[in-house]
């Protein structure tokens, strides 16, 4: 997604800059410490898909441990071991701590160093100022600097890997007094050993969102164009900006849970470690009188939030393909944006919904259930509104549509699948079982995941000029849905057996892994969910070589391809710096498709309203639904 | 390209873009501290009786430096008048104050109030031993008026080898007043004004204590969170002076000269976020110096 070739087309010929902003900037300014929203975000969503493509891979790694484990791993496995040290894989095989510090990686990486760059800053920042007719965000400097912590924090949680003792292995909840105790002692350095970069890495990464979400609040509140009312808002800006609030306010909690772990690993505090703590058969050395719990609820306080920081972007990616691709307007825009809106608040009083094991008193739970079920209406009333929006359409299944009608069912078994979870009393069985683990990743790999393809397929002409191709897009596609399911649906059998699913030998010396569903035991279940791993890894190799053949090679086309109707569409392809060549004024909504009496079947935001339309719309309250 | 409503207001919000800013990274903040603000009441409610302890910090200290921050929030705010009303020299003037109190603030806390912490020693008497030194502790005293006990013998180290070295079997603590005199009825609570330790000598076998150590961070909870809370407030404290340096130098002059109305809003927004570091503290205080 290079925009050299594009920013010097585009730059010079239209000359609508002022004359002062004409100097060329070097290739240093221009493309790596670019203050531009657009270069940016490109930034963030190239290290973001790296950062998941990495993260997958550790999965990749543990599922050879989970389907054969104690066999050495074939092929690379001695070279694994090399590369992250001695201990890591002796003879091939996969160590304990290494598998653990596997399982904590994978959850952190692809969190908050894969899937919120993208869906949030990569898309955010490329889309949402486009989308609103701004010409950049109002903070180009504080842009830059919130990528730059994430790419500070992002290279201390990978150097990790390579310190004594390897990277963070307490899972990726860190959970005290494990984590508060892990990777300490003589043989560690106490500052460099996985539990502790992890921390500091944290604090540059909770800087990162921190800025990124002032600055991207702002930008909607103060750049949106003329006539861009709030409820004329495409809905993925809706739920940006709502995703922006609960970084905002859900990660600071989080932060001074991380600064008081670190205090704890340091300073030899003891905010999270209870008086009379025994540690290696001894009672630990401490002051005591902290509370393991006080963690957990800190880290919920974000955890929860943040599981809608994931979804929520790739809902409104899906929302504008779904509306663009059945060349109708979004059915219920209203009850969508209020949805959001009541998601949004909510989230933030569910957490202890993941702490139900701990105990903490009738009352409490019965609270946190009900706030649990709460939240599954206005996540209902989106998907809802989705399909209808599918209703009578005249659908084009193109690839990016495909990614986005995928991500309908996929959302919907993951959220359907979580409201046993909601009750007490089920979760306490299904608790830490493989169950969880295909639930939340229902929800954000088919889910989140197959958005954020849905989204780089769908505005990647905007940001080059040229379209990926679609036959390997499909390609990419169908592979990717089929394995997503082989992999996540035999865990929830899995779960159900009673399989945890933190176990190193994949359940093979347990007895409820020895117990058979559906003709396999739940240990043998594991040997095709790794295959169909592995094989999901290799077809995202026609995604990856397509996308940077498009860059260069892809077919050329006009500045709006997909015919859509928000205003990112009326810039050039790619946009210059300062994106529109006329400041853009929107007249109507963003999903004006099929309006009546009109030539074409969609009508962009910035063409005015004419008379004729007027006055049918007096006539017929609706037109635009009809 | 220029970025819109960066110093005059956008119409219908009637706002410029940086008030909008710092006010969503004070929000921000807000949930910062009132992470750590929550963690100090979850820890304090959870404190066994006696291991919370009480007026181990310098009051009059404390409150002149309420007392300097408060000040300094005030000139900050004179500061930005002189600016709307186009007076660069008042404005240095009122700037250079607020800095001043600042680094006076940052002073006492760092050079001051923290190092006498950790010259403080204090020894945690392991429960079957407490009988043995009711002479310090004087918790029949304590227990004859309901109030909670005392588990801790605190003072002067007099013998500072006796952290490392093994051989020693015993501290000897010039003791606090409060062990020192530990029926006297005065120190039941709290004084107002610090007393330093006496010239009595307390000796206590280590065989007897449960921990001991200096008045640091892992003393105890309630050090750990003083020192974290006081200690990200103090790099608050620190980030806005060296904001306040930088428009306070002659580089913000420039902007003055070119548009002084910039500079007033760059005042105003580093103000707002210098009244927050204030108003921290002023929980900071109450929770830390009186409760």
């Amino acid at each position: 997604m290079d925009p050299s070739t594009a920013l010097e087309t585009h730059h010079d010929p239209h000359g609508h800059d002022a004359g002062h902003e004409h100097h060329e900037l070097g290739f240093w300014r221009k493309y790596i410490f670019s203050t531009d929203h657009k270069v940016i975000g490109i930034q963030y969503g190239l290290c973001g898909l790296v950062f998941l493509f990495f993260g997958f891979s550790l999965m990749m790694l543990m599922r050879w441990q989970l389907a054969y484990p104690g066999q050495a791993l074939p092929v690379i496995g001695n070279a694994l071991g090399h590369f992250f040290g001695a201990g890591s894989m002796p003879g091939g095989k996969m160590a304990p701590e290494f598998y653990n510090s596997l399982g904590a990686m994978h959850g952190t990486i692809m969190i908050f160093l894969g899937v919120v760059p993208v869906a949030f800053a990569a898309f955010g920042n490329f889309v949402v100022p486009l989308q609103i007719g701004a010409p950049d965000m109002t903070f180009p400097k504080v842009n830059a600097a919130s990528f730059w912590a994430f790419a500070v924090g992002g290279v201390i949680m990978l150097t990790s890997f390579f310190v004594p003792g390897g990277s963070a292995k307490s899972g990726w909840t860190s959970y005290t007094p494990l984590a508060d105790i892990a990777d300490k002692g003589p043989t560690f350095h106490p500052l460099f050993n996985g539990q502790t970069l992890w921390l500091i890495g944290f604090i540059f990464l909770i800087t990162s969102s921190l800025l990124g979400a002032v600055n991207f609040i702002t930008t909607i509140i103060q750049l949106r164009a003329k006539g861009l009312t709030w409820m004329r808002l495409p809905f993925f800006v809706w739920t940006q900006f709502v995703t922006a609030f609960l970084l905002l306010l859900a990660f600071p909690p989080l932060e001074a849970a991380i600064v008081m772990q670190l205090m704890d690993r340091v300073a030899n505090t003891s905010f999270f470690l209870p008086t009379g703590l025994i540690v290696n058969g001894a009672v630990a050395h401490i002051s005591g009188g902290g509370s393991p719990l006080l963690w957990q609820h800190l880290f919920w306080f974000l955890g929860h939030p943040e599981v809608y920081v994931l979804i929520l972007p790739a809902m409104g990616i899906v929302a504008e393909i779904l509306a663009n691709n059945s060349r109708k307007p979004l059915w219920g825009y209203k009850s969508l944006v209020f949805s959001v809106l009541v998601i949004g608040f909510l989230s933030f009083i569910v957490w202890a919904h993941h702490m139900w094991l701990t105990g903490m008193g009738s009352a409490v739970s019965a609270f946190f259930q009900t706030t649990t079920l709460l939240i599954s209406i206005p996540s209902v009333i989106i998907l809802s509104a989705f399909f209808i929006s599918l209703w009578g359409g005249s659908i084009r299944f193109n690839v990016p549509m495909l990614f986005a009608t995928a991500f309908l069912p996929m959302f919907g078994i993951g959220g359907l699948t979580g409201i046993p979870l909601a009750f007490n009393t089920a979760d306490l069985y299904l608790h830490d079982t493989y169950y969880i683990i295909a639930h939340f990743h229902y929800i954000v790999a088919p889910g989140t995941i197959f958005g954020l393809f849905a989204g780089i397929y769908y505005w990647f002409p905007k940001a080059t000029g040229r379209t990926m191709n679609e036959f390997w897009g499909k390609v990419h596609f169908w592979p990717s849905l089929i394995c997503m399911n082989v992999i996540f649906l035999p865990m929830f059998l899995q779960g159900m057996l009673g399989m945890h699913r933190r176990w190193y030998d994949g359940g093979q010396g347990w007895t409820y892994g020895a117990e058979h569903v559906w003709g396999l035991t739940g240990f043998q279940w594991n040997t095709p969910i790794s295959w169909a791993a592995w094989i999901m890894g290799l077809a995202q190799i026609p995604f990856i070589i397509n996308f940077f053949w498009s860059i260069k090679h892809g077919k050329k086309v006009n500045d709006n391809p997909w015919e859509a109707t928000t205003l990112e569409w009326t810039a050039p392809s790619p946009p210059p710096h300062g994106n529109f060549i006329v400041t853009p004024v929107a007249y109507r909504g963003p999903y004006e498709y099929s309006l009546p009496g009109s030539d074409r079947d969609f009508t962009m935001q910035n063409e005015p309203v004419e008379p004729r339309e007027r006055t049918r719309r007096k006539t017929a309250p609706e037109p635009a639904l009809a | 390209m220029e970025i819109p409503y960066t110093i005059s207001n956008r119409p219908d919000t009637g706002l410029w873009n940086a008030k909008i800013g710092i006010w969503l990274f004070l929000a921000s903040e807000i949930m910062l501290f009132g992470g750590l603000f929550s963690a100090y009441v979850f820890l304090r409610l959870d404190a066994p009786p006696g291991m919370w302890p009480h007026g181990l910090l310098n009051v009059p200290v404390g409150t002149m430096n309420t007392a300097i921050l408060i000040a300094s929030s005030v000139t900050v705010v004179l500061a930005w008048a002189a600016l709307k009303m186009r007076k660069y020299r008042a404005y240095w003037w009122y700037m250079l104050a607020t800095i001043s109190c600042g680094v006076i603030f940052l002073t006492v806390k760092l050079a001051y109030e923290w190092p006498q912490k950790f010259d403080h020693f204090g020894v945690f008497i392991k429960p079957e031993a407490l009988e043995k030194y009711e002479q310090y502790l004087g918790n029949h005293h304590l227990g004859e008026k309901g109030l909670p006990p005392r588990l801790e013998v605190s003072g002067h180290l007099h013998n500072p080898e006796a952290l490392k070295d093994p051989n020693v079997k015993e501290y000897e603590v010039a003791l606090d007043p409060v062990n020192a005199y530990p029926t006297n009825p005065s120190m039941d609570r709290p004084h107002f004004l610090y007393m330093p330790p006496t010239d009595k000598i307390g000796i206590i076998e280590k065989e007897d204590v449960e921990r001991a150590g200096m008045f640091v961070p892992a003393h105890s909870t309630y050090f750990a969170s003083y020192f974290t809370i006081t200690g990200l407030h103090g790099l608050h404290v620190l980030g806005g002076v060296l904001v306040f340096l930088y428009m306070w130098l002659p580089v913000s002059q420039k902007v003055y000269q070119r548009n002084p109305e910039h500079l007033a809003n760059r005042v105003e927004v580093s103000g707002l976020f210098w009244h927050f570091v204030d108003l921290v503290w002023i929980f900071v205080f109450p929770l830390f110096y009186l409760l």
